[in-house]
């Protein structure tokens, strides 16, 4: 059975992917769980959420995610490919969901998903991943933690630099003895 | 001026070692080159023609003495002892080896330096008026506003894969000298009539094989909502750009393809949504950054100089006055340039032992601040009149007091294809065939104002569309040919220049620009630039007079 890393919080763990992928050409399979397209989603959306199985859909670069808007309590998971590492719509995707669209569930990355991009994909708001370079939990939780500070909000919790410095000014942050400021 | 704290410090610690991390995946074969490309881009570094080049970022034109001296130190270490500085204030060393790279990326952190995000499809170093702090024509310190972006851009999750590169410049003075309107975002702060900072935003302008003047999407923009409103451009640009033709997914495009209005629709709405208290730094930060920027004290002066008035003697350092020394916003004071541009060699570069020596001197004379100009100059920022005369005897015999801002030989060019994979032609030695023909300081000064921009490709390292002279070297049937065009300027009156005619053989470059010079002698009316005449009358005479000639 295909493996998914999850990250929650400071923890990642490896888990058998239940779900099975159904492609446009294919029947959706009589029983079990399943992510189809949007196109799919659109078409049949209502008969499959309503079967008593899990639903997620995989949205590609192109598709836009506010046009999950109606659905997005009733999917278990969604999936945004990349279609190459270089193609940076799903993290703008990933921010929409999550911030704007506030959905809470699985996010998971698919499709040319490599380690040295880990950290933007969960400061995006993925928290779950299929490495395409079989990067194991423990790795991919290290490349998602390079950095002790970070300059921006983003979906995750972490609290940029600003504040940081903020905290450490009026006494609040971690005790550091060297000079704050400038 | 801004000094990087332990969070900053920390940042590039975490960055050079990630990034050492990523060079030993990639020397071991753990990661393929296609995909170590993007992040040795993101950190600087090029595979060019004949080895590795590191680009140094310089955040806002800024250097202190001990980065400057740092830079000398790693040009002499690691390169052949000497760098190019470039047209987007960075220092491009052009014989770096990989194996060596993660420990010249560790040497300039020591110092706050770093390569980060000088190139690749991500928010590139951000560039502000050269003169920033210095000068009297401006409302603010624009680079208070590039700090800010810096944070902001740095590392940014959503943004490190865009379509294309993007570069964004400030300028906080009335006259734009960051060529602000061929920047994917051109910013000009102003004060609106009640007193309140805002920026004019423009989007959309570029060089390159389709260049583009930005446009205006927003007249005013209170300016502690300047990056909410980026990241909103920021977003429409990733979402809708196309990403199926890479000569087709620069933002100017887009803008273009939309339109300005739709673009603009599309941008306000999205700003509309943007949580923008999650973004815009709050007004203590921006007080700590504003803190940072303020000059040291300066000594009250008289506001002329005896010692000043009585060098000028000398002809040459009156000349030197004329063309380097700029008016200062404290009285008594001026802002010196250094050029780069000795006629015959290779503009934008100095050797170690130069930026050794402009250390020294901005250390005795210049609140320890150098400057980086867009025209591949440094710039001294803060110089008592009395101290010019001892600054000009110390740069003379390092080559560096060349009295040219501005004129003829203060070329910009690219480096070409003496060192770019890119190129279809040499950019330099034209450069320095043209250099050379108007060594002459005299008649360049009576020549006046005139700008040259070479590049060698159409990618327009050399911005020769914004020369009132542009030169662009193109390949005919593997020779190298160069393509004329008149007219083009980055500054407040930027236009694009317009091609004057069939391209020519780099030989023939030097006796064009010499007909090109004699047609606007002959032309010319009081008081008129080079550029003003080429306006004036259009491209016809000049046409006539160089194809003529030619035949």
């Amino acid at each position: 059975m295909p493996q998914l890393i999850k990250i929650e919080g400071e923890r990642a763990s490896t888990v058998d992917d239940l779900f099975t992928f159904v492609a446009d050409e294919d029947a959706v399979p009589a029983a079990g769980d399943v992510i189809v397209t949007l196109a799919r989603l659109s078409s049949e959306g209502d008969a499959l959420l309503s079967s008593g199985r899990r639903v997620g859909v995989r949205l590609q670069p192109s598709d836009a995610v506010e046009d999950l808007a109606y659905d997005l309590g009733a999917l278990a998971v969604i999936e945004l490919a990349f279609a190459k590492f270089r193609d940076g719509r799903p993290y703008s995707s990933a921010r929409v969901l999550r911030g704007r669209l506030n959905y809470q569930g699985e996010l998971r990355a698919v499709g040319d998903v490599l380690r040295e991009q880990a950290l933007h994909m969960v400061r995006c708001g993925f928290n779950a991943f299929e490495p395409a370079d079989g990067s194991t939990a423990e790795q991919w939780l290290a490349a998602a933690h390079r950095y002790r500070h970070v300059y921006q909000r983003a979906a995750d919790d972490r609290e940029p630099v600003f504040v940081e410095r903020a905290q450490i000014a009026s006494g609040l942050g971690h005790n550091r003895p060297d000079e704050v400021g400038v | 001026m801004y000094r990087y704290d332990s969070l900053d410090k920390e940042m590039l610690t975490d960055r050079s070692n990630e990034f050492r991390h990523q060079a030993a995946r990639r020397l071991s074969g753990e990661i393929t080159e296609d995909q170590f490309k993007p992040l040795r881009l993101m950190n600087g570094l090029y595979l060019q023609l004949h080895a590795y080049m590191l680009r140094i970022a310089i955040p806002f034109g800024t250097l202190n003495t001990k980065q400057l001296r740092r830079l000398a130190w790693v040009a002499k270490t690691y390169d052949k002892g000497y760098g190019h500085f470039t047209t987007r204030t960075n220092l491009q060393l052009h014989w770096i080896k990989l194996r060596d790279a993660p420990d010249i990326l560790d040497a300039l952190a020591e110092v706050d330096l770093h390569a980060i995000q000088t190139s690749g499809n991500c928010i590139r170093n951000i560039t502000a008026d050269p003169y920033a702090g210095a000068t009297a024509d401006e409302i603010d310190d624009p680079r208070v506003w590039v700090e800010a972006m810096r944070q902001w851009s740095t590392n940014h999750p959503e943004y490190s894969y865009l379509p294309r590169k993007f570069k964004i410049a400030v300028t906080a003075a009335e006259k734009d000298r960051a060529a602000i309107r061929s920047y994917d975002v051109g910013l000009h702060l102003r004060r609106t009539r009640d007193g309140e900072l805002s920026f004019e935003v423009m989007v959309g302008g570029g060089q390159g094989r389709t260049p583009y003047l930005a446009k205006t999407i927003r007249e005013h923009l209170p300016a502690g909502r300047l990056l909410s409103y980026l990241d909103a451009v920021l977003r429409v640009y990733n979402r809708q750009s196309r990403r199926d033709n890479i000569h087709k997914q620069r933002i100017k495009i887009l803008v273009a393809t939309l339109g300005v209005e739709e673009f603009t629709r599309q941008v306000e709405a999205e700003w509309a949504l943007i949580e923008g208290a999650d973004i815009d730094l709050p007004d203590t930060e921006l007080a700590r950054i504003r803190a940072a920027f303020m000059p040291c004290a300066f000594d009250p002066q008289p506001a002329s100089s005896p010692v000043f008035e009585a060098a000028k003697a000398d002809p040459e350092f009156a000349r030197f006055t004329r063309r380097n020394v700029h008016p200062h916003k404290v009285p008594g004071y001026a802002i010196v340039d250094i050029s780069l541009k000795v006629p015959g060699e290779t503009p934008g570069d100095a050797s170690s032992e130069q930026m050794d020596l402009v250390a020294d001197l901005a250390d005795a004379y210049s609140q320890g601040e150098v400057r980086i100009n867009y025209t591949q100059n440094l710039v001294l920022p803060h110089v008592k009149l009395a101290d010019v005369p001892a600054i000009y005897a110390a740069l003379k015999p390092a080559g560096l007091a060349t009295a040219n801002m501005d004129l003829i030989t203060d070329i910009i060019a690219c480096p070409g294809l003496d060192y770019c994979t890119l190129a279809n032609a040499r950019a330099i030695p034209v450069a320095q065939s043209i250099a050379k023909r108007f060594a002459d300081p005299e008649r360049a000064e009576q020549i006046g104002d005139l700008k040259i921009n070479i590049s060698g490709c159409i990618n327009a390292c050399g911005h020769h569309h914004l020369g009132a002279i542009g030169i662009l070297g193109v390949d005919k049937k593997g020779e190298e040919y160069y393509q004329l065009s008149l007219g083009g300027s980055g500054g407040d009156d930027a236009e694009l220049a317009k091609i004057l005619g069939p391209a020519m053989s780099g030989p023939a470059i030097p006796d064009a620009i010499e007909t090109l010079v004699e047609t606007y002698i002959v032309h010319r009316k009081d008081g008129e630039r080079f550029l003003d005449t080429v306006r004036r009358t259009g491209l016809q005479p000049f046409k006539e007079a160089v194809y003529a000639s030619a035949d």
